[in-house]
Parts: structure tokens; sequence; C-alpha cells
């Protein structure tokens, strides 16, 4: 089973060995309304924790998605070009952004896991 | 309820004009080309080979085409124009005299100087007013809109940072700051951070003096900022990035909330843009087109674009050329141009109509009208809906939709009744600083009995929705010619050209 990890800005992260699969979460799909657009760094950009990684436009508006470590892209989600409503369908399946290969494994220690993202989440509304 | 012809009384169902094509129809009777066989064409390659594909229509067809497509139009002379962050006030009908006075109307930009004299003085005493008003020393007439004023600023710090041998790298905006900001300074090479806010919805100047340091090229404030909020910070903003180096870039759009009362120059602002289509009552949105002059301070004077006008030894002078700008003033560095001839001359014009017969008392009254106007809608509607930040706010009000939780009616379903009700809708989703945002902004334009009427349909719409009487908001807009507009489809799969066959396909979205 791998391992979930989310970030405050709603980003989440599953891990198998040193790459990691990132998107957005489900709350943060249904912040935004309907996807419209999703723009990824190709493979091979490599980016410290916080920088822009990507960016999601939807009806409402459009938003910086974060690298929620350090590391570098492997692949990015080409089907989200035609298809960026997979991100509102399965933010958190279908709809990931990009796999990225984490520099330091152990950043992840600092991210919440799944119960403590839903109490932050349920904080915030 | 439908007719034979899909007409509603007289609101016309109106076709695309390509669909109004009948091959042949023209509105001007030319010889036929192919009756004239003694002319040799000099075209060569270039001549056609297809037909253009325009679609043939009589004057009339097409004068009534346009005609109806304006009708179909919401404009500021309709009614209450309420968009935040926006300023759609009226435009006087004085300043649209001036712009047809033949002398100012029938003028060309590339006449010989000496016949445009009066043209040139206009643009200097526009360019005075602008400055006084600012209290800058320096403007560039030339930017056509507002984020073109932005990227004419920050060219001008570019320039300025590259001469003294420091371009820099970073760029900071607040959160809240218009979408333009990042987007003109990533387009101008620029690193962009955001600058967190406060729970008081203005710059966390804390935050900002801890993001600052060598590298940072500027920062763009927006000030009052889009929340309606004067930041009142703003002096020790800019005294921290003067004291790194750096240079501060106000967006100018929220300028008639105060001008006559405070001069960004005071401030310590380098370079602000001025919408004339806001602030100064030149036509706006579709109606266009707008001007976005950027006043500069001492720190950027030298870095102005070209063209500009001058006192030159026999009567006014058009600097076009680095060279000429140089043996004017020795240390003119312009970058270059932002726009192929002198501005929107027609638009300064307006402006300084404007300017002129309100008077610098008639201006300060108007910017303190245009925030009496915002605070009596806060003060009406604060009890209903939920205001984001307390007042007194300056010339424009921001609330969220905590007033709509657990009412299943959204900001978006909010707007479309309103259209219901005969109110073109305020602002919505924005700034992104607060969820679900209404951003109101009434201008100095509207009396108290418009603004009393929107309070009473917003009062209604806020208690219905409050009431669980959901269907008349997921249902609305219900009177218009189009229903609600798939806008995530129209996103999706945009079709921004009519092609034969496809037409229907247009209407679709409904």
């Amino acid at each position: 089973m791998a391992t979930v990890k989310f970030t405050e800005e709603h980003e989440w992260i599953s891990m198998d060995g040193d790459v990691g699969t990132v998107g957005i979460s489900d709350y943060a799909q249904g912040q935004l309304g309907d996807v419209v657009y999703v723009e990824v760094r190709e493979a091979g950009a490599s980016f410290n924790k916080g920088e822009e990684a990507a960016v999601v436009e939807s009806v409402k508006a459009a938003s910086e998605v974060y690298a929620p470590v350090d590391g570098e892209i492997v692949e990015a989600n080409k089907a989200l070009e035609d298809n960026p409503a997979a991100v509102n369908t399965d933010a958190e399946g279908d709809g990931w952004f990009y796999k990225i290969k984490v520099t330091n494994v152990s950043d992840l220690d600092g991210l919440m896991d799944e119960a403590a993202y839903k109490a932050y989440v349920a904080e915030l509304d | 309820m439908s007719t034979v012809t899909g007409n509603r009384g007289l609101q016309l169902e109106e076709k695309l004009i390509f669909e109004l094509n009948s091959p042949g129809m023209t509105a001007v009777d030319l010889p036929n080309p192919h009756e004239i066989t003694n002319v040799e064409s000099r075209l060569g390659n270039a001549a056609r080979k297809n037909p253009i594909g325009l679609p043939g229509l009589s004057e009339p067809q097409v004068v009534r085409h346009y005609l109806r497509l304006s009708q179909k139009n919401f404009a500021i002379d309709g009614g209450l124009y309420p968009l935040g962050s926006c300023t759609m006030k009226h435009n006087p009908r004085l300043n649209e005299k001036m712009a047809r006075l033949p002398g100012l109307a029938d003028i060309h930009p590339l006449q010989p100087k000496s016949t445009v004299q009066g043209a040139f003085e206009l643009m200097d005493m526009t360019a005075h007013w602008l400055k006084t008003l600012t209290g800058m020393p320096a403007i560039a007439m030339s930017p056509a809109a507002g984020a073109h004023g932005e990227l004419c600023g920050l060219m001008s710090i570019r320039a300025a940072l590259e001469a003294r041998g420091d371009a820099r790298s970073r760029v900071l905006v607040p959160e809240s700051a218009h979408g333009t900001n990042p987007a003109s300074a990533h387009m101008c090479g620029y690193q962009v951070e955001t600058i967190p806010a406060t729970d008081q919805g203005r710059v966390d100047l804390a935050a900002l003096k801890g993001m600052l340091g060598d590298d940072v090229a500027a920062i763009m404030v927006t000030n009052p900022n889009t929340c309606g909020l004067f930041e009142d910070e703003i002096i020790e903003m800019t005294k921290a990035v003067h004291d790194i180096g750096g240079l501060v870039y106000c967006d100018g759009a929220n300028f008639n909330a105060i001008v006559g009362r405070v001069r960004p120059g005071d401030l310590g602002i380098d370079a602000m843009h001025l919408n004339l289509h806001k602030t100064f009552s030149t036509p706006h949105g579709g109606g266009g087109p707008g001007a976005g002059p950027v006043v500069l301070s001492e720190a950027l004077a030298a870095f102005a674009p070209l063209p500009y006008v001058v006192h030159g030894k026999d009567g006014f002078d058009l600097i076009e050329q680095a060279d000429d700008a140089a043996e004017f003033s020795s240390d003119a560095k312009p970058y270059g141009r932002m726009k192929g001839f002198h501005g929107q001359f027609g638009v300064f014009v307006r402006a300084l109509s404007y300017m002129l017969s309100m008077g610098s008392d008639g201006l300060r009254q108007a910017s303190s009208d245009a925030v009496l106007n915002a605070n009596y809608l806060m003060a009406k509607l604060s009890d209903l809906l939920t205001v984001s930040y307390d007042g007194p706010c300056m010339h424009e009000v921001l609330f969220d939709d905590r007033f709509l939780k657990d009412t299943d009616v959204t900001t978006l379903d909010f707007a479309k009744a309103m259209i219901d009700e005969g109110f073109h809708p305020m602002t919505m989703y924005f700034p992104l600083v607060v969820h679900g945002a209404l951003l109101m902004e009434p201008t100095e334009t509207e009396g108290k009995e418009t603004l009393d009427e929107f309070v009473d349909v917003i009062r209604a719409l806020a208690e219905k929705a409050q009431s669980g009487n959901t269907q008349d908001f997921k249902a609305a807009p219900r009177y218009t010619p189009r229903r609600r507009l798939d806008e995530t489809k129209a996103a999706r799969n945009p079709v921004l050209v009519w092609s034969p066959g496809r037409a229907p396909e247009l209407q679709a979205a409904e």
C-alpha cells in the first residue's frame, strides 16, 4: 500500500520507491470548480519544494500547483491536456498531474497523512 | 412560450453575419473586374486565387445586424454597472462633443508637426494634469491600456536597474493583486513571488520585509487594494523597498478612490498607470479603446518610452528617436516604443475634457462621492451579507459567500438572479483572497435612488436564498435572450471562429 501524504496547499503525493505521483486533493478540486486547463512542466524539470510545478485553471480562477518536495519530474500526465475534467472526477486517481523523482524521501515526513489532512480541511470549512 | 420566428416581442434572434450571406449581394456597385480587359494586374503571386469568404449583404442589413447586436449589450448608459475594480462611471456627453471637434478628430499622426500644435498642446496639458494629480515629475502617455501601462512601468524599472548594472530577478506581488500584475512582471522577465496578506486584508508588512533582498527589482502594489481597502502602511512599504535598492510599481486601477486627496508620488511610488477609461470617464469595455498613461518618479523619468511631447524652441515638438531624446535632455535613456504612434489621442481629449470641466475641486468631490457610495452599500447590506473586512471601505466593498453557506446558492447563482431582476452583477470570485467574492463598486455616478433600488434587490435575493427558495437561483437567468451559458464547455471546447456547417454548434452551449 503506497503512502499518501498531503500539503497545506492541497497537493497530494503518493510514493512508490523514490518516485512520487502528485496531484491536487479532492477538496481542492471542489473549491476550484470545473477545471478547464492544466499545464504541467515537462519531464526533466527539477525544482525545490514550494516552487511552481504546474498551473490549473478552472472557470473561477487560475492557480499554481507547488512541488511538495524537492525533485525532478519524470513524467507529466499528458492525458489532462485533452481531458482536464479528470481532475474533477478523480482528483486523487486519474487526475494526477506529474510523477516526481524525490531527492530526499525523508522530506515527506513533514507532510500530513490522510487523517491529519482531513482534520486540517475540516478546520477550513 | 414560443413564437413562429423564435423572436420575443421586438427582441430578435440575431443570426451570425455569415448566416445572413446572400452571395453576390453588396452595398456598393463596383465595375465588374472581369469586364476590364486592358489592365494588367501587378499583384503577381499575391493575387487571390480563391474567394475571400466574406458574406454578401446590403448596407441596411449590415446596419441592422450591428445595431441589434449592440441592443443586446449592457452599458453604463443603460444602468448601474457595479463591477468592482472596474470603475464603470458615466461618460459625460461633453467629452464626446470635444472629441468630435474637427480640429481634434480629423487629424493624422503623420501630419507635419507645425499643423498639429494644438493637438500637442492638448497632450501636454493632459500630461500636466495627470502629473499634478499624482505628484509625479514624468509621464509616458503612449500605453494603450492598464496592463500595457504595467508593462511600460516595469520596462522602465528594468531599464533603470540595468543602467546601474544591477538588473535583479524578483518582483513581489500581493496575493490580492489583479492577475495582470504577475503576468506583466513575468512578461518582463521577472520571477514573481506572492506577498501574503494580513487578516485585515492588507499587505503583511513584516512578511514583505522578510522577502526583501538585493535581488528584488520591485514590488507591485494596488492602493486602494482590490479588497477596497487603503494600504495604510504604504509609506513603510515603499521605504523598505527603496532601502534595498528596489522600486515600487502601483497599479492605478483604483485611483478613482483618492483623486484630489492622495498623491501617489508622496507615498513613494515610482511608477503608476492611470486607466483613463476608469478614473477619467472615457469609454470603457466594448466602447473603448482604453488608455493607460504611466506616471514616473524622478528615479525613472529618464527611462520613459518614446515618443513624447516636449516644449521645443519653435513651439511643441514630438521626440520620436533616441538621438533626439538625448539631444533634448542629456540624461534621457528611452528604451524604445510601446505603441506605433503617440497614444490614444481621442481618449486624451475626453479625459482632458473631464478634468477641465470638473476642475480640481470637482475631481476631489467625485472621489469622495465614490467612497461615500461604496460605504452606503456596505452600511445597507452588512447585516444580511457577510462583509469580508471591517469598514470603512474605499471606493468598493467586498463581500464573500459566507452568507450563502448551507443555502446551496453560489455566488454565480446569485449573480445570475440579479440579471433577472434587471441589475448587472458585481465582480464575482475576485479577489481570490476571500471565498466566493462579491465585489461592488457603485462609483460616484449613482444617486441615492439607484443605490436604494440596488440595495432592495440584493436584500430581497439574500433573504430569498436564506429562506431556502433556491429554485429561482438555479434556473437564473430566466428572462434573458439566452439562459445560463455552459462556461465549462465553452472553456474546454472553445469555438472561436465561424466555419461553414458549424453554426448550430455555436448555440449548443445553452
